[in-house]
């Protein structure tokens, strides 16, 4: 049988008697399901404005041009802002997530200090209440700090919204490294500071691409917590100014620029995703199912 | 890449077991050292306090107030919560939130089920299906959100398109406007963009059954479906509770695709309990109502991810 003939590997109740075509088959099928509508809009992005918006619609474009992507910027303050807005965010988020994470991460897989399992726990529990139940204070707290509606604010919103997946990656990361090392540089008289920045951030960079990828792609692609705090036009990210474009706030939907607009949020998220796959899925299974 | 996938699976777990150890070892740290952890765990401590439990507390301190956006608040006492037993709209609300909950959930995890069964297959390329199965998860849901609204539109959208090509329609559908169509067409649409994500902790659970379990259970003549059965449903327990749990909570949280593709039509009908809280605080201006309706959301998740965690617990070890 073909089945004895198959590499031994981990795969689940191990023989497989249907055809492999029959397989190949269907995996094309769903994989045609799911790229559809991205590569759709992606077509459609790059096709003239009318035929963006052509009813019925069409699939392939007859000549290819940028036309979408240009008018993008008759919305509001031009899709630049937007996009700038969103960058911002995430740069933010990522570099406070990281260090925040790192520091927190080291301090408690590495010492002893008083409340430690208690101060732990109360990052971890944040993880069991849903974000959106308390978005109403946070509004206030935002205003209270005059935060409110400025892009340093929301990205200290998301940063907190990281830490806890983040401190439990990086507490791994560290609980990881072999205590020989740090002993070695002790001896050589390294402060805990000093031993943190030039010992073990090399040990644990997987970690912190893991953390640094979540944080991206959740402050790029969050969306009720900047509509909520983001009242003014100038501050709004790129997911609020889409939805602006889409509700008719500029006038009728202009499909085509909307399509653009699409492709603007989607392909940092694919590149991201594509390019650090290892470290993006090592993060989900490996925080979330220890977790 | 499955081999990748049970790499950082097995780093994962060894680094717990080296974990369990540095604690023992973390005993010994020097009387001097005392408040050096202290030092690094701070600022993320006082992020957490200051951005996560303060505005907590504040949460249920609001619920019993009446508190509008502008001007002085004043203590009512439980009259918020007595008001939303007559609130119709919130039960409406509620009673939608669940209904969408009880349809995706399956929906989800039939097809994710599938898919980790097909991408865990000893085949080639089978790492690109994988991956592009997984893809829709990395966009925002925003996002996913307003291209499912060009995709169901009933003019320009490719999915009405296609069907009418094939005949399969008689007249245009206008999908996210159709009192019967709404909800099937959402529901798609989250699969679409959130099966991969399932997918991909199911197949973590798969790949970390060992497998001679599978070799012994085949040595006495289980077949297939056999196998799957007896061995790899009941050992994945504690994966399908974490992805039960996971995907309960986020349908109980839905908002952005309500808001996106539908804004809660057609006839208020697809308001879902966190749009409800949304549009109370933020366009009645009504806060220590959004706060006590906040507060009920987040005993019910409390509940039902006890109760969810309780049936599925695995006391097995292997």
């Amino acid at each position: 049988m073909a089945t004895t003939a198959q590499p031994r590997s981990n795969s689940a109740p191990v023989a497989i008697r249907w055809q492999p075509v029959l397989i190949y088959i269907v995996c094309i099928v769903l994989a045609i399901l799911f790229l559809f509508p991205i590569v759709w809009t992606g077509i459609n992005s790059v096709k003239p404005p009318a035929e963006a918006s052509a009813s019925p619609p069409t699939f392939l474009p007859s000549r290819i041009e940028f036309e979408n992507y240009a008018k993008l910027n008759n919305y509001g303050k031009g899709v630049w802002t937007y996009v700038s807005n969103s960058l911002v965010t995430a740069l933010i988020t990522v570099v406070g997530s990281v260090v925040l994470s790192t520091l927190a991460g080291y301090g408690f897989a590495r010492f002893n200090f008083p409340m430690k399992n208690v101060s732990f726990l109360l990052i971890l529990a944040t993880l069991m209440i849903p974000f959106q139940s308390i978005l109403i204070p946070l509004f206030l707290i935002l205003t209270q700090l005059r935060l409110q509606n400025t892009l340093f604010g929301l990205s200290l919103v998301y940063i907190t919204f990281q830490l806890p997946f983040g401190v439990f990656i990086m507490r791994n990361s560290f609980a990881s490294v072999p205590r020989e090392i740090e002993e070695a540089a002790l001896l050589d008289g390294c402060s805990a500071l000093s031993m943190l920045y030039r010992v073990m951030f090399a040990l644990v960079r997987p970690g912190i691409i893991t953390v640094g990828i979540y944080a991206f792609l959740n402050s790029w692609n969050e969306f009720l917590a900047a509509l909520i705090f983001m009242t003014k036009e100038a501050n709004f990210t790129l997911p609020i100014l889409l939805t602006s474009v889409r509700s008719g706030y500029y006038g009728a939907i202009d499909w085509g620029a909307l399509q653009a607009g699409l492709m603007v949020s989607i392909i940092p998220c694919v590149l991201i995703f594509l390019l650090l796959q290892r470290y993006y899925v090592g993060g989900l299974t490996g925080g979330a199912l220890k977790g | 890449m499955p081999e990748q996938l049970k790499g950082s699976l097995d780093v994962g777990i060894a680094s717990f077991r080296r974990n369990t150890a540095a604690r023992s070892a973390a005993q010994t740290t020097p009387v001097g050292r005392r408040y050096t952890g202290l030092f690094f765990a701070l600022p993320a401590i006082i992020f957490t306090t200051i951005f996560f439990i303060l505005p907590l507390l504040m949460t249920a301190f609001m619920s019993l107030h009446q508190w509008p956006l502008l001007g002085q608040s004043r203590f009512i006492g439980l009259e918020n919560y007595v008001n939303m037993t007559r609130d119709s709209q919130f039960w409406n609300s509620l009673w939608f939130t669940t209904r969408y909950t009880l349809l995706v959930t399956p929906a989800i995890f039939i097809l994710a089920f599938v898919l980790a069964l097909l991408v865990n297959l000893p085949l080639r390329l089978i790492g690109t299906f994988r991956t592009i199965y997984f893809l829709p998860a990395v966009i925002g849901l925003g996002t996913s959100s307003l291209l499912w609204v060009w995709l169901l539109n009933d003019r320009v959208g490719p999915i009405n398109g296609l069907l009418n090509q094939l005949g399969l329609m008689e007249r245009p559908v206008i999908w996210l406007a159709d009192t019967n169509a709404v909800m099937p067409a959402i529901i798609v649409s989250i699969v679409w963009k959130t099966a991969g994500f399932t997918m991909i902790l199911l197949l973590a659970g798969m790949q970390a059954i060992p497998t001679e379990l599978y070799e012994v259970a085949k040595v006495d003549g289980a077949n297939y479906w056999q196998r799957m059965r007896f061995i790899m449903l009941p050992l994945m327990r504690r994966t399908f509770a974490l992805a039960l749990v996971l995907s309960v909570i986020g349908s109980y949280l839905a908002f952005d695709q309500f808001y996106i593709m539908t804004a809660g039509g057609p006839q208020n009908q697809t308001i879902s309990v966190v749009y409800w809280i949304y549009k109370n605080s933020f366009t009645n201006f009504n806060l220590g109502y959004g706060a006590a309706l906040s507060i009920i959301l987040l005993l019910i998740l409390v509940i039902l991810s006890a109760v969810q965690l309780y049936i599925l617990r695995d006391d097995t070890t292997y």
